[in-house]
């Protein structure tokens, strides 16, 4: 198995494919830009969320305020949970935009340094 | 004789099913075929597949039964479902398509030393999928013999039925039928809970004050005889001090990591051409689950206020909250469709868990493990998943049939997403971000989750248990319970995390799996070398 990596998409001089993106600087950029991205937005979601059990479970008072007859700030609170997930999912796919243009480039200076994708697309695990 | 109508639609889904899977065993050629559709499936047809992988009689019935009977607290339920998709969607899909062929064991061994790593895999892919199958089969045979009240079908004879449906949809349908008995199911599901969402609706004349105002004076009798009015948006009806808020926070834990290692959710994303097609995917999944959780407020809501815990309870408890309310909203034709949805959510569900199952033991145990990754023969795995599928089948009818329609099979879902959260996901998350993560990590995260889940959950309160004598669902240990929470999220993920933390540091360091990092780290980010859609089919 450890062989497979040197001998799959190796031009020759020594390196692999996997080496080569490794030293690239758009790879790295492309790296950052994720976590730049997922770190915060998962810390964000995750606060979000266990923040309603949290006070519902332990502020009942807070949260039974009435709001609207009898919708509370319980229910609201839960229901803006749909919204958060939601409005989370799509500025993440905004955001993967970027994530994806930076990936075309590499897989394009890939091509034109001659490291060939096509060849393991199919190499077993 | 509402029960011939539901018998119709019974036997109508299932025609329609099994035509699908004939004209999807006529596709298929070889190997991705086989176990991931050719990896041809668009993003909007995975997103309504994972709904219907993912949305089960539990969701549907069992968290409108809990708002019927309890309500905000039933109604926090729905919350976790959905929002656990964000992990998914930001961490898990796109590396896990870039980097996997199959199963979730292809990511998790990759910069490991495999074998031992996969066999772990394999274990906890087959505990998760097996429990989670035998809940559903036990709630499919009780469901079905009280929905066909009166045809004799009785619970074996029920249990039976689904397993041999499982077992013909996986065994000559592969992913492809798979897949379409999930997108039929959750577009079923959805217009049904849309439909009886407006039922309920124009109940309170399409009002949101009056029906809110209902919802504020439900009135039952309670234990003790006495009639009570109570607001139903109030929280705490269920889960009391001292131990519900932290039941409901480790809950919580339990979803958020657990749908990310949920297996049968996982392979899903084997089915799409690329990562960019599995991500537009998870937020079309997202879209359609959340839309229907939202809707188990009306589902839920409505059943509490339009006929009440009273009415329930009388006509075949909590479980049957929403057929009833469709009977009581529009009749006998709508009960028997939304008891054929019920039973299609069912049949959807444990086929998705069948296919996982049986493609972990044949690509991960028998070929890789087994067999160091060679086929022997062209078409071997795909022979053997057939095997495995029968014979999970074959082992899950068996099990829900000595269990009977009584026992208390609640506890086997919080098994699964607990062992899904506390062993898949620390290694899951490990491989791909922790460079130093080695093979003795990888099994003692798997083992430790595995075991913490297991062990918490039989001293937990979903097991053990002093009951009063007559109690038809009696606790399978009667001793008070060591462990106070029925989900052992809070504990048991913790448990995971530390022993992978632990097993790398204690086991030799790998230098393969430091160097396999990068290769992993460029894969699962750009995808480069990842397995390619099959053109032509």
């Amino acid at each position: 198995m450890a062989t497979l990596s040197k001998t799959n998409g190796d031009t020759g001089v020594g390196k692999t494919k996997w080496d080569r993106v490794e030293e690239m600087e758009e790879f790295r950029l492309l790296i950052l830009a994720k976590k730049e991205f997922v770190i915060p937005a998962t810390i964000f979601f995750v606060v979000y969320y266990f923040a309603l059990p949290v006070l519902v479970g332990y502020a009942p008072g807070l949260m039974t305020h009435k709001v609207w007859g009898f919708v509370n700030l319980a229910y609201i609170f839960a229901l803006s949970q749909f919204f958060m997930a939601w409005g989370v999912a799509i500025a993440y796919v905004v955001a993967a935009k970027r994530f994806d243009k930076f990936g075309v480039h590499i897989l394009e200076t890939l091509k034109r340094e001659g490291y060939d994708d096509k060849q393991d697309g199919k190499r077993g695990l | 004789m509402h029960f011939d109508l539901t018998l119709i639609l019974f036997v109508a889904f299932i025609a329609a099913t099994l035509v699908i899977t004939a004209w999807a065993s006529g596709r298929s050629g070889d190997a991705a075929s086989y176990f991931a559709a050719n990896r041809s499936i668009t993003a909007w047809q995975n997103g309504v597949a994972i709904s219907g992988d993912y949305m089960s009689a539990a969701s549907f019935l069992g968290i409108t039964g809990l708002i019927a009977f309890y309500g905000y607290d039933g109604f926090l339920f729905s919350v976790g479902w959905l929002v656990a998709y964000l992990t998914v969607l930001l961490i898990v899909a796109e590396p896990l398509r870039n980097s996997g062929k199959y199963t979730m064991a292809d990511m998790l061994a990759y910069r490991m030393n495999p074998r031992p790593v996969r066999a772990m895999a394999a274990v906890s892919t087959l505990t998760v999928s097996i429990f989670y199958m035998i809940a559903q089969m036990v709630g499919a045979g009780s469901l079905v013999a009280l929905l066909l009240k009166g045809s004799h079908i009785s619970y074996p004879v029920a249990v039976v039925g689904v397993g041999i449906l499982m077992i013909i949809y996986v065994v000559f349908g592969g992913m492809l039928a798979t897949t379409w008995v999930q997108i039929i199911k959750a577009i079923l599901l959805m217009c049904g809970a849309t439909l009886l969402s407006i039922l309920v609706m124009a109940h309170f004349h399409f009002s949101f004050w009056e029906f809110f105002q209902a919802i504020g004076n439900v009135t039952y009798h309670a234990k003790d005889g006495k009639l009570v009015t109570q607001d139903f948006m109030t929280p705490g009806l269920r889960f009391k001090l001292p131990y519900g808020p932290l039941e409901l926070i480790s809950l919580g834990v339990a979803l958020i990591f657990g749908t990310a290692g949920l297996p049968h959710i996982l392979v899903r994303f084997y089915t799409v051409p690329d990562a960019k097609t599995a991500r537009y995917s998870v937020v079309w999944a997202m879209f359609i689950i959340g839309s229907f959780y939202i809707m188990t407020t009306f589902l839920g809501f409505g059943a509490a206020t339009i006929m009440g815990r009273d009415f329930i309870s009388k006509n075949g408890g909590t479980n049957m909250s929403a057929p009833l309310l469709a009977k009581v909203m529009a009749g006998d034709v709508f009960f028997a469709f939304i008891s054929a949805i019920a039973f299609a959510t069912i049949l959807a569900v444990v086929a998705g868990l069948t296919i996982t199952a049986s493609t972990s033991f044949a690509h991960d145990v028998w070929t890789n493990v087994i067999h160091h990754g060679v086929e022997r023969t062209a078409g071997e795995e795909r022979l053997v998943a057939r095997i495995a599928a029968f014979a999970t089948g074959a082992i899950a009818i068996a099990i829900a049939i000595i269990l009977g329609p009584t026992a208390n099979v609640a506890f086997l879902v919080a098994l699964a997403f607990a062992v899904a959260a506390s062993a898949n996901v620390p290694v899951i998350l490990f491989s791909i971000y922790w460079k130093r993560f080695n093979t003795t990590g990888a099994v003692c995260g798997l083992l430790f989750g595995l075991l913490g889940s297991i062990i918490l959950i039989f001293i937990g309160p979903s097991v053990m248990g002093i009951d009063a004598a007559g109690v038809v669902v009696r606790h399978a240990i009667q001793h008070a319970p060591i462990f106070p929470l029925e989900n052992p999220g809070i504990a048991s993920v913790p448990i995971g995390f530390i022993g992978a933390i632990l097993g790398t540091f204690l086991g030799a360091k790998d230098e393969n799996a430091v160097q396999r990092f990068e290769e992993l780290e460029v894969r699962a980010t750009t995808g480069l070398g990842a397995e390619k859609a099959v053109a032509g089919h």
